[in-house]
């Protein structure tokens, strides 16, 4: 019989693997814990999770480039705990920014029993993984997802180094009610999980500021036609009109505005803060606002220095986040400092508790594991580039301008 | 009032080149009865083309005119779409011709997803804006706006389509190509070439969608690898509405699309009270189609859907 | 067991592959680590949902684009019933089953207006549907929230009975299980009798009418049966198998967003009926495992190849596999268009 035969065959190539397979030793195991008799060495393996291939690949490879420069960093300074050196390797995987990877990629760090987790970069992928690692008991440092969902779901290993989109979308809405003095507000957001979520926050806090919103629209993450929506937008005559999503449609889109004739003042959040505008909008560009959920490169207390030793090592410069994911490093070292043991299970509490002068600021965390006090920029675009504006949140600005 | 007019004005452009893609899919389908999925990657390919070269020659500094660059584009773009296009026709439709409905559906669900993902590996992910290369003036009318660009789009596409009405009417191509939608087996004994017209509406439907392609690039000013998947789907709505395998049926069908969702879009919140808004209005080209295949499947001109078993 | 040879192989050939079947989450786990487990549980809700289309497409030959929207609606109304969104926690058999039938349900509404329409409008407006659909999915969140947009819903009860829970690890009877490895046995238990479902179903008097109705509906017409019905029937049992895998999902991620359940989870989930053998059970399940477990092998092998060969990635691994799955589907159809394992019937229908 034909299925049998194949049946058969099948079968024992199953149970093939599965002998051998119990026989092998876990092979995504790091080198053993248990270190060597004199230089008493502990193998320390953080993970580092982004898209490393794919659309968002720059901003992936930026972070991963940034933790690796982190390790380097820390292997030359040779940091003890515990009465041995700690010797720091990296794991980095690909999630693609894709939800459904993500929690296999995170499983893979998990078995691996990685130290702790510097990742992911996307909120939509952060989210599902975070599950993964609470149940590990690994500690996680994400150093660009904004999705307040994500500390919101109670875990004790979840921690960002970046002012969440509540956060955010409440300094942009207040923003606009009281520096821009909008009397009416549109506002469009993408209907993505991002876009919507900014977008709500800032009706919220721009309405409780004393704004009026007196549009509000939708398009999608793919369109590229906005003439409706914006054509109904210019009939309710705003002064303001904030868009909640990313770039790819805020260039269009302020090209069609133009065209329609509409002057109204253009705010968006991190989503459009960034140089691809530029190219996607061209001059219609000029003028639009932007808010981005940290300080530029130049204003941070140590960034000036860190941008060129980047550069130094990699060639090129800093993309976008990897300051925070440099940073995420170094918590995770100081909370293990802390602790006396590079144990998740030992230094989790003192990651609770941390209080770390980084690059980008001091890092503390709230007891939901949000950044205490992130600053928020915004910006203008000016002259075809972006230009602080002004710094909200945050400590008081460091005197330290090298 | 000037709101109205406004999108009225937008959707009169928007349909415009919802018409001339509709023109491509209605025609494959009105003789070999194929729905040609990939058709809305042959508009992203076109775009994508002209946009190159385009590009290309602005970074050489060469100083041309603006109407010579966009024509090169176009030059560059057309023939290869229906390079394309012929190649799609040889290698995965011909051959199963005579196979069950399923086959030829699934097939050109492939090419989508090939051509797709060959011009993501091409021209890579990112969105590409389209050089500013003619300058937009805006004319009032009415209290709306109106730029050159659409009045080109809009004058262009009717211009186009009057020519392949010429060109099916008056012409024995296009007689040929009346005779074998007709009955291709009798049209046979005639001494038409069944293939050969079957390449000739594929690549025409392919120059059509080259121009249109140019057209949605240049108009919306950005273009990338995954714009041809929903202009295509709603391009076949529009001949569906029109009454698929019928040119002129085509046409109105794109113009009354265009018109649908820019007023769909604009009106709706007001229409339901702010129930549903404008994040429904891609819904607008779905609820158009159902409800047409309900109702009136023929489509409003067509009359030529029989039941082929 | 005293049965003549042969038999008594075939017999020995269950047994073996139902040991297999059995240790294989514990062989996995030792040779690759849990994340194969999860790859082999995405591959087992994979076949369900290709077992549901099988009934559509394959048994009834009917061409449904928009198969996915009835995963989303099985998924969410697990998560609307079962996660801190609405409050609500309802166990396992009651919102599974309801998944079930509200599928089915909305099977009947998508099959009702389609009956007239041959295949490629069919096609069509079975797209549509799937897109309308997820588009309701991603906007019911103002005036009154129902499915909280595209933030989608999270801290989705898993699997539970009483106290056990299928997303903890526990030690059971001496034996070290993990989330994903209690999962396996539930969703291989699920698809098993959705197996035994299908192919009770195959050799029965409807299975036969949709054969009928998919050879030649007017024929099938003449001789008595109720096209309208049994169309209708076909749709439903489809649409319910993707419910129930819908719920399944959500309790085994825990998170659902309007973006899982796009178009192109429709194509895939066709790619694997049509790539594996349409109308052909064990074909179709074989396409679901072999369209799960590419992306990973392609993402094993593609990315160090290219870093070895270039230094770095210049074709990524997401093009890759769709540009695999589209040739697939070309390629099936032109030298195999029976699928990978045909049904024998399939088989000289598509003969040439």
């Amino acid at each position: 019989m034909n299925c049998s035969r194949f049946c058969f065959a099948a079968t024992a190539a199953l149970l093939f693997l599965g002998i051998g397979g119990c026989s092998e030793d876990k092979k995504s195991q790091p080198a053993p814990k248990s270190g060597s008799a004199e230089m008493k060495t502990v193998d320390v393996t953080i993970g580092v999770v982004a898209p490393l291939t794919g659309p968002q690949s720059h901003i992936g490879k930026d972070l991963e480039n940034a933790v690796r420069l982190a390790a380097e960093d820390a292997n030359a300074a040779k940091i003890s705990v515990g009465g041995s050196v700690l010797k720091f390797q990296i794991m980095a995987e690909d999630d693609q920014a894709d939800p459904k990877m993500a929690p296999v990629v995170a499983q893979k760090l998990a078995d691996a029993r990685v130290n702790a987790v510097v990742g992911h970069f996307n909120s939509g992928t952060t989210i599902p993984a975070s599950k993964i690692y609470s149940d590990a008991g690994i500690p996680q440092i994400s150093p660009s997802a904004t999705n307040p969902k994500y500390t919101e779901q109670g875990f004790k290993t979840a921690f960002r180094v970046v002012a969440n989109d509540n956060q955010q979308g409440k300094v942009v809405g207040e923003y606009i009610a009281k520096d821009l003095k909008s009397k009416a507000l549109a506002i469009i957001d993408d209907r993505t999980a991002y876009g919507q979520g900014v977008a709500d926050v800032v009706q919220k806090s721009a309405t409780a500021a004393g704004a009026k919103v007196v549009a509000r629209e939708y398009t999608t993450d793919k369109s590229t036609d906005f003439k409706a929506i914006l054509t109904k937008i210019k009939s309710r005559k705003p002064d303001v009109i904030f868009f909640g999503g990313i770039d790819t449609q805020a260039g269009p889109m302020l090209k069609q505005m133009k065209s329609l004739g509409i002057s109204a003042q253009y705010v968006g959040a991190d989503g459009i803060q960034s140089t691809e505008l530029f190219k996607l909008g061209g001059d219609a560009v000029e003028g639009t606002l932007a808010s981005f959920p940290g300080l530029p490169l130049d204003r941070m207390p140590q960034g000036k220095s860190f941008g060129e030793r980047y550069r130094a090592k990699w060639n090129q410069d800093v993309v976008l986040y990897a300051p925070q994911g440099y940073d995420a490093f170094n918590v995770f070292i100081e909370a293990m400092k802390k602790a006396g043991s590079t144990e998740p299970a030992k230094f989790l509490p003192e990651l609770a508790r941390i209080d770390y002068g980084g690059i980008t600021g001091p890092i503390r965390f709230d007891e939901k594991g949000d950044i205490k006090d992130g600053p928020i920029t915004m910006f203008k675009a000016v002259g075809g580039k972006w230009a602080p504006v002004a710094t909200i949140g945050g400590p008081a600005p460091a005197a330290e301008k090298k | 009032m000037d709101i109205l007019l406004q999108q009225l004005i937008n959707g009169i452009t928007l349909g415009s080149i919802y018409a001339l893609v509709a023109l491509g899919y209605t025609m494959v389908y009105g003789i070999v009865g194929l729905i040609n999925f990939a058709h809305g990657e042959l508009v992203m390919v076109g775009a994508l083309t002209a946009l190159s070269v385009i590009q290309a020659l602005m970074a050489s500094g060469l100083g041309l005119p603006p109407a010579v660059i966009m024509l090169a584009g176009l030059l560059v773009a057309v023939p290869v779409c229906m390079l394309l296009a012929y190649a799609m026709e040889r290698i995965a439709y011909r051959p199963l011709r005579g196979a069950p409905r399923l086959a030829p559906l699934i097939t050109a669900i492939g090419v989508s997803i090939v051509l797709q993902n060959l011009a993501m590996l091409v021209w890579g992910r990112s969105y590409f804006s389209f050089p500013g290369v003619v300058n937009v003036t805006t004319y009032s009318v009415g209290g709306a706006a109106v730029t050159d660009q659409q009045i080109v789009i809009v004058l262009l596409a009717a211009a186009l389509m009057a020519g392949l009405l010429v060109v099916v009417h008056r012409t024995r191509l296009g007689l040929a190509m009346r005779a074998t939608a007709e009955n291709s087996t009798v049209a046979g004994l005639m001494g038409v070439d069944a293939n050969r017209v079957i390449v000739a509406a594929f690549l025409l439907g392919a120059a059509l969608a080259a121009i249109a392609g140019l057209m949605v690039s240049a108009y919306y000013g950005i273009a990338h690898y995954y714009m041809g998947f929903m202009l295509g789907l709603k391009a076949f709505t529009a001949a569906v509405l029109g009454g698929i395998g019928n040119l002129a049926g085509a046409m109105l069908g794109g113009l009354l699309l265009g018109v649908i969702e820019s007023l769909g879009a604009g009106y709706i919140g007001d229409l339901t009270g702010d129930v549903l808004g404008s994040n429904y209005q891609d819904v607008f080209a779905f609820f158009v189609l159902i409800l047409v295949l309900t109702i009136r499947p023929s489509g409003l001109l067509g009359e030529r859907i029989s039941e082929r078993a | 067991m005293l049965l003549p040879g042969g038999k008594r192989l075939a017999w020995a050939g269950v047994a073996l592959i139902a040991l297999a079947l059995a240790v294989l989450p514990f062989a996995l786990a030792a040779a690759f680590g849990q994340t194969w487990v999860r790859v082999v549980n995405l591959a087992l809700l994979y076949a369900m949902l290709a077992l549901g289309l099988n009934i559509v497409v394959g048994f009834a030959g009917l061409l449904d684009l928009g198969y996915i929207a009835f995963y989303a609606v099985g998924a969410y109304l697990y998560a609307l019933l079962a996660s801190p969104h609405f409050g609500v926690h309802l166990p396992f058999w009651i919102t599974l089953p309801l998944g079930f039938l509200v599928a089915a349900f909305f099977g009947v509404l998508l099959g009702a207006p389609t009956l007239k329409l041959r295949g490629d409008y069919l096609a069509i407006v079975t797209l549509g549907f799937g897109e309308i659909i997820r588009i309701f999915l991603n906007n019911l969140n103002a005036p009154v929230n129902i499915t909280n947009g595209p933030q989608g819903i999270n801290l989705v009860d898993p699997l539970k009975i009483g106290a056990f829970s299928f997303s903890t690890r526990e030690t059971l009877l001496g034996v070290d299980f993990t989330g994903p490895q209690k999962y396996y046995y539930a969703l291989l238990a699920l698809t098993l009798g959705i197996i035994v479902l299908n192919t009770r179903l195959q050799d029965s008097r409807i299975g036969r009418a949709w054969e009928a109705i998919r050879e030649d509906e007017v024929a099938a017409r003449a001789m008595g049966i109720n096209t309208r019905n049994i169309k209708l029937l076909a749709f439903a049992m489809g649409a319910s198998f993707g419910g129930l895998a819908g719920g399944l999902f959500a309790s085994l991620q825990g998170f659902i967003s309007p973006e899982s359940f796009s178009l192109l989870e429709s194509v895939t989930v066709l790619s694997m009926v049509v790539l594996g053998g349409m109308g052909n059970i064990a074909g179709v399940i074989l396409g679901a495992v072999l369209l799960t477990a590419l992306p990973e092998v392609i993402r094993f092998t593609v990315v160090p190849v290219q870093e070895a060969v270039f230094g770095k990635v210049i074709v990524d691994p997401e093009a890759i596999r769709m540009l695999l799955f589209g040739l697939a589907l070309i390629l099936v159809m032109l030298f195999r268009p029976a699928g990978l394992w045909p049904a024998t019937l399939r088989k000289r229908e598509f003969a040439r």
